[in-house]
């Protein structure tokens, strides 16, 4: 999938009044990304500049996470057999993320 | 006696909280003071809602860090509700009430349906944004969302943002991205300088918040922020590091005007036009709404004391008009207060001196939070030059052109729109375009009264087929014997 963004060369994570949990790896579409315990999905994947987590359904637009709060359904991702916002979603060691695209190929 | 375990039986209970932010979890407190049996569900993974989100599981302050005033409530809140033995239902979401109130929850381990006596809905509010050219793009986001984004993420939407639309989350996210480091290229407001001075009388009334919001403005221009007022956004266009965000001079209502429009290069966009209350489930069970722009837009009608026209269900907090979180406390315990004074569970002198109290209670901080929902209204100008092209829904790339055309056919209101043109009929049900859509057509056929809204429907959040069959097998479906021939 294209990165919509490709300006993400310094960090978005700030290290100001909080300290963050353990560091980790998940997986989105079977590439490793790297993360912090107490983040979100969509908060990782922004991070690391991943804005783009799926197309629209009639134009094919790039779409990502708008609201953060489980409200606008931008950001929905495919854990195990579910389809949820990846705002909603904390990461954890291992979880395997797919995107909407990514399962559909693998369906073919 | 509730067994959580027991997923068979409808648990029945007193009074059923749905939203764990001010309102709800003050609610919740005050009926189970009550002698209530009473159980509060969200969504989200503790209490506190979007105004007071606490740091997630992992996360904790620096040492030597005191935390913010909000984090601070919130943190004596969620304290509470463990002290009280509220029982709570955390990461659990509502996906469907029928009229006998009766309430169905996918909790992680499946569906389970309570039957509360009383249903509070104290949900809060989304956030409104007029659509502009370019305003799907990833890395344009609401400011709600760079608000989490900075307060439970410790993250910033952007190393150099552009923060655009109107009311208090402006500045509270413009000095958020400061303080965590970030670059605001530019506050881009709706409001005049006037609006803002005119709230002032208001303000008065919490000098904390006057002070704090004076603050913001000096470490803006401290931090040589340019603050353009009567500013709207025009078009995001995707570059090779980011955005190029072009604004232009506004009026009054919102509307564009003659005058020099600047460029900001940008690698992130936070906008919000103000907040719009959460009506799903008042709408889904057909109370009566009315439409107020100062207060958000459309809401259930209630009284004081949070009684819709609906028995049995009520309404608090933001949900039930923009007020501020301060407010929404008082109006939660008012919710409670009358749900246990309907149920025969407070005796008539402690209902009217308890009543006398928290309305006093609530007076003061609701002048304020009305003042600043004042500075959030929609401004119809700024939806009339929505341009045609521009996607208007998001779940289902519907575009002003293709409203405006349903409405010429003779699309006369909300759901005959939704169902020429699937317009909110995507799996956010309307929440995110709703109140824009509703002005667009009101713009072509009337008043907001006459175009009216989507109408409820279930399921209130997306749920898979598993999640609300459970354990539900073929051999469970009930057959009729057959009849005697």
């Amino acid at each position: 999938m294209a990165n919509s963004f490709s300006g993400a060369d310094a960090s978005l994570r700030t290290d100001r009044a909080v300290r963050r949990g353990p560091a980790l790896q998940f997986t989105v579409d079977d590439q490793p990304v790297d993360a912090f315990a107490g983040e979100s999905v969509a908060a990782a994947l922004f991070a690391v500049g991943r804005r783009e987590l799926r197309q629209s359904p009639r134009d094919s637009a790039p779409r990502g996470m708008f609201c953060m709060m489980g409200s606008c359904q931008e950001c929905l991702v495919w854990v195990g057999q579910r389809q949820v916002p990846a705002c909603q979603v904390p990461v954890t060691a291992g979880l395997a993320v797919q995107t909407l695209s990514f399962r559909r190929q693998h369906l073919d | 006696m509730i067994n959580p375990a027991d997923s068979s039986a409808l648990r029945k209970i007193d009074l059923l909280v749905m939203g764990a932010g001010p309102a709800g979890a003050r609610a919740a407190l005050r009926a189970k003071a009550s002698g209530l049996s009473v159980v509060l569900v969200d969504e989200n993974n503790d209490a506190g809602g979007q105004v007071w989100r606490p740091l997630p599981d992992g996360f904790g302050r620096l040492p030597g860090i005191v935390a913010p005033v909000e984090a601070r409530d919130g943190d004596a809140l969620r304290h509470e509700l463990r002290q009280a033995g509220v029982l709570c239902l955390f990461g659990h979401k509502v996906w469907n009430v029928g009229s006998n109130l009766r309430t169905d929850v996918i909790s992680p381990e499946g569906s389970v349906s309570w039957l509360p006596s009383a249903l509070l809905v104290a949900t809060g509010t989304t956030e409104r944004v007029i659509p502009f050219a370019g305003w799907t793009a990833p890395g344009v986001m609401g400011l709600a969302a760079a608000t989490i984004l900075l307060k439970s993420q410790n993250m910033l939407p952007g190393r150099r943002t552009l923060v655009v639309g109107c009311g208090p989350l402006l500045l509270a996210v413009a000095n958020g991205i400061l303080k965590a480091g970030g670059e605001v290229a530019a506050v881009i407001d709706l409001a005049s300088r006037m609006d803002w001075l005119r709230t002032l009388s208001a303000l008065r009334a919490r000098p904390d918040l006057l002070w704090q919001g004076m603050r913001w403005q000096a470490n803006l221009r401290l931090a040589g922020v340019p603050m353009l007022y009567r500013h709207g956004i025009e078009s995001v266009v995707a570059t090779q590091a980011g955005f190029d965000a072009r604004v232009q001079p506004v009026d009054a209502t919102g509307a564009p005007v003659d005058g020099a429009g600047r460029v900001f290069s940008v690698d992130a966009v936070t906008v919000g036009h103000g907040l719009v209350p959460g009506t799903d489930v008042t709408r889904l069970l057909r109370a009566r709404h009315y439409y107020s722009a100062d207060i958000g837009g459309w809401v259930a009608e209630s009284d004081e004391m949070g009684r819709t026209s609906v028995p049995g269900l009520f309404v608090a907090g933001d949900g039930a008009g923009v007020a501020g979180a301060a407010a929404a406390g008082a109006h939660g315990e008012l919710a409670a207060l009358a749900c246990a004074h309907d149920l025969g569970r407070v005796s008539q002198q402690n209902y009217a001196l308890e009543r006398t109290g928290l309305l006093a209670q609530r007076k003061q901080p609701a002048r304020f939070g009305r003042a600043m929902a004042g500075l959030m209204a929609l401004r119809e100008g700024a939806v009339a030059a929505i341009k045609p092209e521009t996607v208007v829904c998001r779940c289902e790339d519907v575009t002003r052109a293709e409203i405006d055309a349903a409405a010429k056919e003779g699309a006369c209101d909300l759901n005959q729109l939704k169902a020429w043109t699937r317009c909110g009929m995507g799996p956010c049900q309307g929440r995110t375009c709703g109140d824009v859509v509703g002005a667009l057509l009101a713009l072509n056929v009337g008043s907001r009264e006459s175009v009216g809204y989507f109408t409820g429907r279930a399921p209130l959040r997306p749920v898979s087929l598993a999640e609300v069959a459970g354990q539900y097998t073929y051999a469970d479906i009930p057959i009729p014997k057959a009849a005697p021939l």
